[in-house]
């Protein structure tokens, strides 16, 4: 019920666009409106997000440490897992953003027969993450050839390399080919594992579909329907100059694709996509667990609020103390303890 | 809010990178490609939308055709033309200028063909 709702939900957009694209100025609002809409919504959301994120004191050093503390000079540290210097934070973190590394740790737990449980490596889903993720940002940099000209020359390259095996014309892209295997190991591995798909919310199932969607009105266009590319340069191009114009025979899987990627954008900042901003701003992953080091003074205390130890509380409250016969740790003095009786 | 040093910079980088289209292209002057058509001919082998947006898959298979299934080496089109299923001899009968007509909307959108690693370019006449 949870994937359905998120594949009705994709399939309502796409028949959305394929409406709109029909009805006359349909295609003018979806191509030269919504992507405006959408972009300025992304950004404002996230920077918004983000905003909201460090508005939250973290007075607190609480990075996980999965790996030896900094401790005795003859005890080895580990100083990615539990990094005490602000190079082994970055160092953690270049890694994690780069490499997944947090996946590539991940384990399986399983029951055998005894019963015995056992912990086995498990790297598929850090394989197909970083296969995805990686894929995603070649074709996201391929369309620069869609909005800049002269065209950025990465472009070249990347198209050059992509491209390599030239298979059919126009050239079958791997990244294409990989980013939909991917993304459907993805998917497929939230239905198929029990754990997992209990665990999985319409939330989880929605930015997948709406991918894939996106991968796929793509592939469509570029393999099988094949579209205008000239007209839609003029349009994209335009877009990013500010002057966007419809010319010639656009075909309606581009606008479905534009309304879906559009729908992403607006989806991005309120969803859990926001872990492009989020893994940086991890306290968990971002902090340096150097408690023993350093003292942490909590930002947002009172600087009224004089430390009271507990020396001084007793003090205060000893005669009190005493009356509802507490221990203390130092006894009344003689004289004042007969005049209290 | 916390960490201003750290996070105000990191969001403007971010949204230099996302507005990165919107920057670079202020400079340019643009212009769409208007290939040249040729004079004397007013129809190509099929109509004009389907020529913009599938002439590559054609190519694709008159040379699976002719060089690997042995098929025909002529073509007819709808108004009953006979033309040659060639690049160099059928399209460049027609479309003689390479530069003023493949290159226009080729460069224009970053696709290199590998056509031409075989192909030979035609020469102008000098």
């Amino acid at each position: 019920m949870r994937v359905l709702k998120a594949l009705i939900a994709v399939l309502a957009l796409v028949v959305i666009a394929l409406v709109a694209a029909q009805v006359p100025g349909g295609q003018s609002l979806l191509g030269r409106v919504l992507p405006y809409v959408a972009f300025a919504i992304f950004l404002g959301g996230f920077v918004q997000r983000v905003v909201y994120w460090a508005k939250s004191p973290v007075p607190f050093r609480i990075p996980t440490t999965c790996g030896q503390a900094n401790s005795l000079p003859w005890i080895q540290q580990n100083k990615l897992d539990c990094p005490s210097t602000k190079a082994g934070v970055v160092g953690r973190m270049v890694l994690e953003v780069l490499l997944f590394r947090s996946l590539f740790r991940n384990t399986q737990a399983e029951v055998q027969q005894g019963p015995r449980l056992i912990y086995g490596s498990s790297k598929w889903l850090w394989l197909f993450a970083l296969l995805f993720h990686y894929t995603f940002l070649v074709i996201v940099l391929r369309h620069m050839r869609l909005f800049t000209d002269p065209i950025v020359p990465f472009v070249h390259s990347l198209e050059f390399f992509d491209g390599l095996f030239q298979v059919g014309a126009p050239v079958l892209y791997q990244s294409d080919l990989i980013f939909m295997g991917a993304i459907t190991f993805l998917f497929v591995r939230r239905l198929v594992l029990n754990n997992i798909r209990y665990i999985s919310l319409p939330a989880d199932y929605f930015p997948l579909f709406l991918i894939f969607g996106i991968g796929l009105t793509g592939i469509l266009m570029r393999y099988f329907l094949r579209v205008d590319v000239v007209a839609i340069k003029q349009l994209t191009l335009g877009l990013v100059t500010f002057s966007p114009v419809i010319n010639g025979q656009i075909g309606t899987i581009f606008f479905v694709h534009l309304f879906l990627v559009c729908a992403l954008m607006v989806y991005f900042p309120f969803s859990k996509l926001m872990h492009l901003g989020g893994v940086f701003m991890s306290p968990t992953r971002n902090m340096a667990n150097n408690s023993r080091m350093v003292r942490h003074v909590n930002p947002w205390n009172d600087p009224n609020i004089k430390p009271h130890s507990y020396a001084s509380y007793e003090d205060e409250f000893r005669e009190f103390m005493v009356d509802a016969g507490l221990p203390v740790e130092k006894e009344m003095p003689a004289a004042q303890e007969k005049s209290a009786e | 809010m916390y960490g201003k040093g750290r996070i105000i910079p990191a969001l403007l980088i971010f949204l230099g990178l996302m507005t990165f289209p919107l920057w670079y292209n202020a400079g340019f002057a643009h212009q769409a490609p208007k290939p040249e058509k040729p004079a004397e001919y007013k129809e190509c082998v099929r109509p004009t939308q389907e020529m913009r947006t599938s002439h590559m898959v054609m190519l694709n298979q008159w040379r699976d055709d002719i060089l690997r299934e042995d098929g025909a080496r002529k073509g007819v089109t709808a108004d009953g033309t006979e033309y040659v299923r060639s690049l160099q001899n059928g399209c460049m009968h027609c479309h003689a200028n390479k530069k003023k007509f493949c290159d226009t909307c080729h460069t224009y959108t970053a696709v290199k063909p590998y056509c031409w690693d075989c192909h030979l370019e035609p020469k102008e006449a000098m």
